[in-house]
């Protein structure tokens, strides 16, 4: 037993590797690809996480929801309603472009924040919601943990071959040329504030899934949960770094940044207590310091952008596909 | 001008017709599907799409533009692709730009993107093409390459082209009718002739003629 409770650690590092790694895609779709910089992920997190926990922890009396329904409800649920949220908020917020519509989507990130920690009727204020059903929950721990991450990782996986398959569609080459030049795009007949707006819903969809996953693993939400240097900025290193318009550049950078992170806790939780409090925000520095370095001497990521490859082009050199079936 | 016609900027007064559709209501990407293309002074080239990725992105409704139809009906997508990808081959041989096919478009001389905004253009059943200054910075032999690409697909494709332009060696050899215009208004229109010899353009161009004393 004590062999497999060694794996707890990487396990749950893992998991989490999941959980933003589906955060980072979503992301990726709205920078990599649209080019919308979207700072207020924590935003989508949080209503995916509220979102799932409603529906699926059992009833209270002073509290809206305890729908007790089936977890997958809940994802799905948490998935819909975040796309939902994001409809008018992108409706109003595409307007605006670049650091203007940053500015705009961290105020909507501070807005949901506000109204989770005072909405009592609705996210149970600053205790949160608990009681949430954890998949696998009866297992023992580490066998929990293992299920756990074989379902987000499954997950995980199922959304990058998802949005693979439509960055190198023509879906995706819309979106580069929006992002490379609105304007001749526009000339090319493509309707830009459609376009911006299917990518950012897109993508908030996706950060409501990683909300989502992020409660049932607690079993539970706190307005803790929704900080936005975690949720968002933290999301933004891991693209930029990893290489942002590739979503294996982006899941390399969820790895590196978080092992960093997370392995860096440990380090500091060692230290003496006085010591250990300055050593939280060297953390930070530590983070910040890596992106400058990658931002220095490799400015589109580890792994940058590859030229789309043309599945046309494969196909020309083999006979269709069509023939051979 | 040509902000005007194609959409960027809307009409302040007037109506704006065309195939005797009233379109001055319409954006720039709703006239692009009624057969309104341009093309821009200062290429616009999606710079980090490859050369033949600029061209295939232009035709409207392809089958792998909608979410949907990517995740249900890749084959449908695929098929769809292959013609573009045709269609794009075919338009890089006509432009002479197989030998790039594969380069990002950023990477492209100035004469070359003219070229891949031309070519553009011809991805699309256009009817109307304005062409904003296709000569500027463009290298002579280029440019005569330019100008027979032009012609030819006025003449057997029968697109109309709206050429603004200064280099009048292209204007005499290219354009049926001339409009000159200074200040937003139009001064003479005409042949080529009629305008070049026109003493008014002569003087919103060149200044007026100094009064000779006798």
């Amino acid at each position: 037993m004590d062999i497999i409770s060694a794996f707890n650690y990487p396990v749950y590092l893992a998991i989490f590797i999941c959980i933003y790694g589906c955060l980072a895609i979503g992301l990726n779709v709205q920078w990599g690809f649209a080019g919308l910089f979207n700072a207020g992920i924590a935003g989508f997190f949080a209503v995916g996480a509220y979102t799932t926990s409603i529906l699926t922890s059992s009833d209270l009396p002073d509290r809206l929801g305890g729908f007790d329904l089936p977890v997958p409800v809940g994802i799905l649920g948490a998935m819909i309603l975040s796309g939902i949220v994001a409809w008018p908020v992108g409706k109003i917020c595409l307007r605006f472009r670049g650091d203007y519509l940053a500015i705009v989507t961290i105020g909507f990130a501070e807005v949901v924040r506000l109204v989770v920690r005072s909405e009592h009727w609705l996210t149970g204020s600053t205790s949160g919601i608990s009681n949430v059903p954890r998949p696998f929950g009866n297992l023992p721990y580490t066998q929990a943990q293992i299920a756990y991450l074989a379902l987000t990782g499954g997950i995980l996986f199922v959304a990058y071959l998802l949005i693979e398959c439509q960055s190198v569609s023509p879906w995706g080459r819309i979106m580069r040329a929006i992002r490379d030049n609105e304007g001749a795009a526009a000339a090319m007949g493509k309707n830009i504030p459609f376009r911006r707006l299917q990518a950012f819903i897109l993508g908030a969809t996706l950060m409501g899934l990683g909300g989502a996953l992020y409660a049932h693993l607690n079993r539970g939400v706190t307005p803790d949960a929704i900080d936005p240097m975690i949720a968002s900025f933290l999301i933004w290193i891991m693209v930029i770094l990893g290489g942002s318009g590739n979503n294996r550049g982006v899941l390399l950078g969820v790895m590196i940044v978080w092992i960093i992170w997370s392995a860096s806790e440990l380090m500091t939780d060692q230290l003496p207590t006085e010591i250990a409090l300055q050593a939280k925000y060297g953390r930070i520095f530590l983070i910040g310091l890596m992106l400058q370095i990658v931002l220095r001497f490799r400015p589109e990521g580890l792994l940058p952008e590859p030229l789309s490859e043309l599945r046309i082009r494969e196909n020309k050199d083999s006979p269709p596909r069509d023939t051979v079936s | 001008m040509f902000n005007l016609i194609a959409g960027a900027f809307p009409c302040s007064s007037g109506r704006f017709m065309f195939d005797a559709n009233d379109v001055t209501a319409l954006t720039t990407d709703q006239r692009f599907h009624k057969g309104i293309v341009r093309t821009f002074q200062i290429p616009r080239e999606f710079q980090s799409l490859t050369v033949i990725e600029n061209l295939m992105m232009v035709p409207p409704k392809q089958a792998g533009e909608s979410l949907l139809r990517n995740w249900l009906t890749p084959r449908v997508t695929a098929v769809s692709e292959r013609q573009t990808y045709q269609r794009a081959c075919e338009v890089l041989d006509f432009l002479e730009l197989t030998h790039v096919s594969h380069e990002r478009a950023g990477r492209l001389s100035g004469g070359q993107k003219k070229l891949l905004e031309l070519g553009r253009t011809m991805m699309t059943k256009a009817k109307l093409v304005l062409l904003d200054e296709p000569a500027a910075g463009v290298n002579r032999t280029l440019l005569r390459k330019l100008e027979d690409k032009i012609s030819y697909l006025n003449k057997e494709c029968g697109y109309t082209f709206i050429l603004i332009e200064h280099d009048m060696e292209m204007i005499q050899k290219l354009c049926n009718r001339v409009i000159c215009m200074a200040e937003g208004k139009v001064l003479i229109e005409g042949n080529f002739q009629t305008v070049r010899s026109d003493p008014r353009v002569l003087e919103a161009y060149l200044g007026e003629p100094q009064a000779v004393k006798a």
